[in-house]
């Protein structure tokens, strides 16, 4: 059973990175289950996603506290708050964006610096990256959802193989906007060796 | 057959289209609205957008008594409006098969309340069924179709947000081909004034005991048999936590059909275990049945709670008894400042409460349905009231009526798909009942919460094809008001317009015009 919390802000595309998830494990003939939130927490609040496949039948379409293989955060505030989703020694693939909430916009509360050592001190294995530059980069800032799951497909193995990802993208994806997801995916994908340019 | 991935909406969608649903007419409401839009891809189906729940299922009704299988679906408050009709169309039964989709909201992701639908079952003396993942909602709905034609009854499927809103794996097939049936003049059955509706009511009870017997010999209602020292009676999301949390180590009866109840079967389940769990979110409706027929082995409420949603390990902590084995220290998490959702940057909506609040600060705000009401949180913090679709304006006329020394300072404000739905009533009752309310619509040409449905006033219809267009304030003139302002959203001086509209001391209402910027964006 792999189980991925995708944590965001309503409107950065977690919904098409939980689709994309949901469709690689399909091919590989896996059971899936994926569950969305629409609605009013989409309008910039804290949305969560879930993913769960398995060989076996899938249950549940949430994930448990304490329950998550892998979280996938799209800002790093939100990778801190659902970080007790994660289990011990889990990953967390954060990418480096800030956004502030309302409580910050209005002097109300301080962005918090110190978001990827709460993360780590959970025992949790961080990887961070920054997606927006490789959306960037790759030509498309909308991209940042598809970069994440390159980061993700070359940091841990979830039993799915390079060409089997970029299959299930190009089955996704409209083509009119295939090729830049791709390029997001590949230098997702190496991101280690990602320099901003 | 392919599996595809299929939100449970989209899968509840293609099962009606398989049935050979020939209408269906809802009015969006999260988490339901996907129901119909997926629908409404299905050529052959004719889909509409009502102005409310009430107005879609009598449309439904009307297809049904034509002959066609028909559908409306819509979230757990909208079977509130539409609470009318369905309950006399229990009495005049159907022709064509008739369902009625139900989303509840444990959790209240987007809802102002977190009421339990199952009781609008038995209250109506239906039918409903309750599916647990997308397959079966495709399964489900077929069934739906089916028994409401063999047993003469609307048929309501009920589902809960973790149900419409999951994509698991379901199959497809063909549409079935099925006649128009033939509509015959039947005063007896479709004409309910009393002298029909009392053999009626009779047809009706004799319908449920019927039911009963179905409930306990048919495939929707099923025992699982384990170990035997544990049961668990569970239908819906509901079902899939408790096989999660605790696989095949404990005895399942797994209702796929909660009302009626098959009490034979619930008898023989919770004599075959030492004890019963009774897993349900929301309201104590299936413990309470047991608990009166006589049933003492079955745990439910004491254990688990009565608000929200829940999950594995809620079960697997109550019935295995493992007080949350890690319990972290997540004090640190708490201090994180909240992200609550807001109005989008742009949207209209914002500077005509931020200029009200300066033009009038101490006014009373009467607030309704809509991404408005995020007005209410900080910064602008400007809604006195929410509590059901079209209320701002009775509750302004409300509050003016017993209160009159606050004439020029309460306005009442919805969005142009929330007035067309039920806002229009309570205006037309401020002029007869002479009040001097002043009412903003905000007007931004579409459906914004549940994700943009065109409506009445926006010139499309749900297929995306051009509608005639409800002139708004050709309709507030007609209904007696005299003042009646198009005003920009955007406009610094919004406040005063308000202002001068509310000083006027008649009915009054300011149309504020300006589409939604997500909308622009979509379009682009």
């Amino acid at each position: 059973m792999t189980s991925i919390l995708i944590a965001g802000v309503g409107g950065q595309g977690t919904l098409l990175a939980s689709r994309i998830l949901g469709n690689v494990a399909l091919k590989k003939g896996f059971d899936v289950k994926v569950s969305e939130v629409h609605g009013m927490s989409q309008r910039g609040g804290s949305v969560l996603t879930y993913v769960r496949f398995s060989e076996t039948e899938v249950f549940s379409p949430i994930i448990d506290e304490g329950g998550a293989d892998i979280l996938l955060a799209f800002e790093e505030l939100e990778a801190a708050r659902a970080v007790n989703y994660l289990k011990k020694g889990g990953l967390a693939i954060v990418s480096a964006q800030r956004i502030n909430p309302l409580p910050v916009t209005t002097g109300v509360a301080e962005y918090p610096e110190n978001s990827l050592e709460i993360i780590r001190s959970k025992s949790a294995e961080v990887v961070s990256v920054d997606a927006l530059g490789i959306a960037k980069e790759a030509g498309n800032v909308k991209t940042v959802n598809v970069a994440l799951i390159g980061v993700l497909a070359s940091s841990v193995d979830v039993g799915i193989t390079k060409e089997e990802w970029l299959d299930t993208l190009t089955e996704t994806i409209p083509e009119r906007l295939l090729e830049v997801n791709l390029k997001a995916f590949e230098l997702g994908y190496d991101h280690k060796n990602y320099k901003k340019l | 057959m392919s599996r595809q991935l299929m939100l449970g909406n989209e899968a509840l969608a293609r099962g009606a289209y398989e049935a050979c649903v020939r209408f269906a007419s809802s009015y969006p409401g999260t988490p339901s609205t996907e129901i119909t839009e997926y629908l409404s891809r299905y050529e052959p189906v004719k889909t509409e957008w009502a102005p409310n729940e009430k107005t879609a299922v009598e449309s439904a009704i009307g297809a049904s008594i034509a002959g066609a299988r028909a559908l409306s679906a819509m979230k757990h408050v909208g079977l509130n409006v539409a609470a009318d009709p369905l309950f006399t169309a229990s009495y005049t039964g159907v022709n064509g098969g008739l369902v009625i989709c139900v989303a509840d909201d444990p959790g209240m992701h987007s809802s102002q309340n977190e009421q339990d639908s199952r009781h609008y079952a038995r209250a109506s003396k239906t039918l409903m069924l309750e599916p647990s993942d997308s397959e079966e909602c495709r399964l489900f709905v077929k069934k739906a179709f089916e028994l409401s034609e063999i047993y003469d009854t609307p048929v309501l499927l009920r589902l809960t947000t973790r149900v419409a809103h999951s994509r698991s794996l379901a199959q497809t097939r063909p549409r079935e081909e099925l006649p128009l049936k033939l509509y015959k003049k039947d005063p007896g059955k479709y004409i309910m004034m009393p002298a029909m509706a009392r053999v009626r009511h009779g047809i009706v009870e004799e319908r449920i005991t019927k039911l009963i017997s179905l409930a306990n010999d048919c495939d929707l209602n099923l025992i699982e048999n384990n170990n035997r020292s544990v049961g668990i009676m569970a239908s819906g999301i509901c079902y899939q936590y408790a096989k999660e949390a605790l696989g095949d180590s404990v005895s399942y009866l797994k209702l796929g059909m909660v009302y009626p109840l098959p009490d034979g079967l619930i008898k023989e389940f919770c004599s075959l275990v030492d004890v019963c769990y009774v897993l349900e979110e929301l309201d104590p409706y299936i413990e309470e049945h047991c608990k009166n027929l006589g049933i003492n082995n079955i745990i439910g409420k004491e254990k688990f709670s009565l608000l929200g949603e829940y999950n594995s390990k809620i079960v697997r902590t109550v019935v295995l008894g493992k007080e949350s084995e890690e319990t972290d220290d997540n004090s640190s998490l708490n201090d994180l400042p909240g992200r609550p959702p807001m109005l989008c940057p742009g949207c209209p909506h914002r500077n005509i409460f931020e200029s009200i609040k300066v033009a009038i600060p101490d006014i009373i705000v009467t607030g309704d349905i809509g991404c408005y009401t995020l007005a209410a949180l900080p910064p602008i913090g400007m809604l006195d009231t929410c509590v059901c679709m079209g209320a701002s304006v009775g509750m302004a006329h409300g509050i003016l009526k017993v209160d009159p020394g606050r004439a020029g300072k309460v306005v009442a404000v919805l969005g142009d798909s929330t007035f067309i739905h039920s806002g229009i009533t309570g205006l037309i009752n401020a002029v007869y009942n002479d009040s001097p309310i002043t009412v903003v619509i905000l007007d931004n040409s579409t459906t914004g919460m549940t994700g943009h449905q065109d409506n009445p006033a926006t010139g499309r219809n749900l297929k995306g094809d051009p509608a005639v267009k409800l002139d708004l304030k050709k309709l507030c003139r007609s209904v007696g008001v005299r003042r009646v302002v198009i005003a920009d959203p955007y406009d610094k001086s919004f406040g005063e317009i308000v202002k001068s509209e509310l000083e006027a001391l008649e009915p009054s209402v300011v149309i504020a015009q300006r589409p939604c910027v997500l909308l622009k964006s979509k379009n682009r």
